[in-house]
């Protein structure tokens, strides 16, 4: 029993008071994170990250605090979606189609309390799919060389390309924006700078973190700008709560399948939470049949994709433990804080570092039950929050995330650099390109290179040895099928729009 | 329709912008010849064809704030530059007082509530930085001199800053 004298290991990590504190606290954070309309889990652990750093805690306590912001922020979102209809994040969309209409209909509580049962659900089962799942990937990891991960690396990029934007070409070339900027910097193996147009603050590279804070929390500044903080007052009424058992226990099929399908589309590297609970959504949508009323506000369209979306954060995690290739934009963030603390997620984390892998794991585990502890009777409090005027959040969270970013490295040139990628994530969103693979891009691109590179010195320059193993060509091959099918597929896979009063 | 050919073509001149870079990449024995240019001249190529298909395949147009709301965003854009190259030589306090206070106007043009959520959250902030999370070191107060403050804000005059 390898994985119980593990998890065992991973307990006694987890458990300490100190850390349990750093549970809790993370999961409370979080939920309020997850709640705030305009601030998702990406921004979310972004801002906190370079705080979390100058705080000087360890790897584990560091990683223990963001991965309990994490699960929280993914629980909190539903609250937004089903009090406001405004989604915190692209994932938590789905939450809206049916958890808005039922609280319309009175039953804002019923809403949130089975949605955060969905989401334990889906999370917990996620977690113990990640448990048996990712030491075996991890050592089919190993049989990994350069060309097959410069094969992943495109895999990854081109089904979110693909599953994840409405134009292929927007999301390719929001992957080249990152990638190009991963460019810049000194070159690692000539020593000499690239890309740098001689400015000597670049030379060091474009810190990914304030690509992201300036992406997702800066550009949310102008977003509230144009829209003048206007919808977001609540519109429904909460009374008291009570947890419905009956839509509970009748939705219990639909969170174990949704729970599945969500697992399987975070483990994609590059689909993530998005997918899991578009298709978690979809999937049970088809089975209840024109009959099943979903988009009325129903709670199996309730349950759906919240489980979906929490089982793929979970599943998420699997690539990112073991090839270090993230499934979604908030797990791109935390690959940034395990960079940040000195880790390296990979095969050999789970062998050199096993306190880390299964201190974490652990960790989801507690992070799950204080969560629906924390979400079911506290709930009110959580709604409470989402009455901070947006004029006194947005510049709270535009100061706080200066703080994070000049922590950093005490340079102005970071700020500029952040207001710089405020500006251009604002253009981004409005032309409809997806920030996240610009995100991905910065975080992959060297690493990317360097598979290239090896590669390339391995087999003296020969194209033909990137296509030279079987899991390589299969990579290969669904990296242009996730490219390319969703081009045919588009009318079918039509995405749902956001119901509007 | 217009947006996307615009923003194609800027992303088409960048392209090859970069190209032109890249194929000035100096390279030593250590790294060979080719290496370091073979990622970049990559990308470049990518994104010059994602551009080229944007032009000629456009989406239609989101809808553009008016002119209102984009002066409301060239302010904020404004402020927060001057807020990032103040709050080196000016600290915490005063800077994040100004920045704080118009940005939260922009979003809601209140003038009451505006100056109460600057100071507020100036103060707030200060005092969760320092004596919760202990960020003193970077939320000091400092004196301002006429030079530093002068050395601050050509930063962000073109040709005069460093």
């Amino acid at each position: 029993m390898d994985i119980l004298s593990n998890l065992a290991l991973g307990f006694s990590v987890a458990l300490s008071p100190y850390t349990l504190f750093l549970a809790i606290c993370g999961c409370f954070l979080g939920t309020i994170i997850g709640a705030l309309p305009g601030l998702g889990p990406s921004n979310g652990v972004a801002i906190l990250i370079p705080i979390t750093f100058t705080l000087g805690l360890d790897a584990t306590s560091a990683l223990v605090l963001m991965t309990s912001v994490y699960y929280g922020a993914m629980y909190g979102g539903r609250i937004s979606s089903i009090l406001l209809n405004i989604p915190g994040d692209e994932p938590a969309l789905m939450t809206t189609l049916d958890g808005y209409p039922m609280a319309k209909a009175g039953r804002a509580g019923d809403a949130l309390v089975l949605s955060g049962v969905a989401s334990f659900v889906g999370a917990l089962l996620a977690t113990i799919g990640l448990m048996l799942l990712a030491p075996t990937l991890a050592r089919v990891a190993f049989l990994f060389g350069p060309a097959e991960y410069f094969a992943l690396y495109m895999l990854a990029f081109c089904t979110l390309g693909g599953m994840a934007s409405n134009n292929q070409a927007k999301a390719a070339l929001a992957a080249c924006i990152g990638l190009g900027i991963a460019m810049i910097g000194v070159d690692s193996s000539s020593g000499l700078p690239r890309m740098t147009g001689g400015n000597l603050h670049l030379y060091d590279g474009v810190d990914f973190l304030v690509a992201i804070v300036g992406l997702f929390a800066i550009a949310e500044v102008f977003f509230f700008i144009e829209s003048h903080g206007k919808g977001s007052s609540i519109g429904v009424k909460l009374d008291k709560v009570r947890i419905p058992w009956k839509d509970i226990l009748s939705t219990k099929w639909t969170m174990l399948r949704a729970s599945g399908v969500g697992f399987v589309a975070g483990i994609l590297p590059g689909a993530g939470a998005s997918l899991g609970s578009f298709l978690a959504y979809m999937t049970e949508k088809s089975i209840a049949g024109p009959k099943g009323g979903f988009g009325t506000g129903v709670a199996k369209g309730v349950a759906a994709p919240e489980a979906g979306n929490n089982a793929a954060a979970g599943g998420a995690l699997v690539p990112m433990l073991t090839l270090g290739v993230p499934g979604s934009g908030t797990t791109a963030v935390l690959l940034a804080l395990l960079m940040t603390l000195n880790i390296t997620p990979g095969p050999t984390l789970f062998t050199d570092r096993p306190e880390v892998i299964w201190g974490l794991i652990a960790s989801l585990l507690i992070a799950n039950v204080v969560l629906l502890l924390m979400n079911v009777p506290m709930v009110k409090i959580f709604v409470r929050v989402l009455m901070v005027p947006a004029w006194v959040l947005l510049p709270g969270v535009t100061m706080i995330s200066f703080v994070g970013i000049y922590s950093l490295s005490g340079s102005y040139f970071d700020l500029l650099l952040m207001i710089g990628f405020g500006i251009l994530g604002y253009f981004l969103r409005k032309l409809d390109i997806p920030t996240v693979p610009v995100i991905l891009g910065i975080l992959l691109g060297g690493n990317m290179e360097d598979a290239l590179r090896r590669a390339m010195t391995l087999s003296d320059g020969d194209v033909t040895y990137l296509f030279s193993s079987p899991i390589a060509i299969g990579l290969w091959a669904f990296a242009i099928a996730g490219f390319v099918a969703p081009m045919f597929l588009r009318g079918m896979l039509k995405k749902p729009q956001r119901i509007t009063d | 329709m217009a947006s996307d050919r615009i923003f194609g073509l800027v992303a088409l001149i960048t392209a090859v912008a970069y190209l032109a870079a890249a194929s000035q990449i100096q390279t030593n024995p250590f790294s060979g010849e080719f290496l370091p240019k073979l990622f970049p001249f990559m990308i470049g190529s990518v994104a010059a064809i994602c551009a080229l298909t944007m032009v000629f395949k456009p989406d239609p147009d989101p809808d553009w704030p008016g002119p209102k709301t984009w002066g409301a965003m060239a302010v904020a854009v404004l402020v927060l530059a001057i807020y990032a190259v103040l709050l080196k030589p000016l600290g915490f306090i005063a800077p994040t007082a100004v920045a704080a206070g118009v940005l939260s106007y922009q979003i809601s043009p209140r003038r009451l509530p505006a100056l109460a959520s600057g100071i507020g959250l100036s103060l707030g902030l200060f005092v969760l930085f320092k004596y919760a999370l202990g960020l003193g070191n970077i939320v000091a107060y400092r004196v301002p001199t006429w030079s530093g403050l002068w050395d601050a804000i050509s930063i962000l005059i073109p040709f005069v800053g460093h």
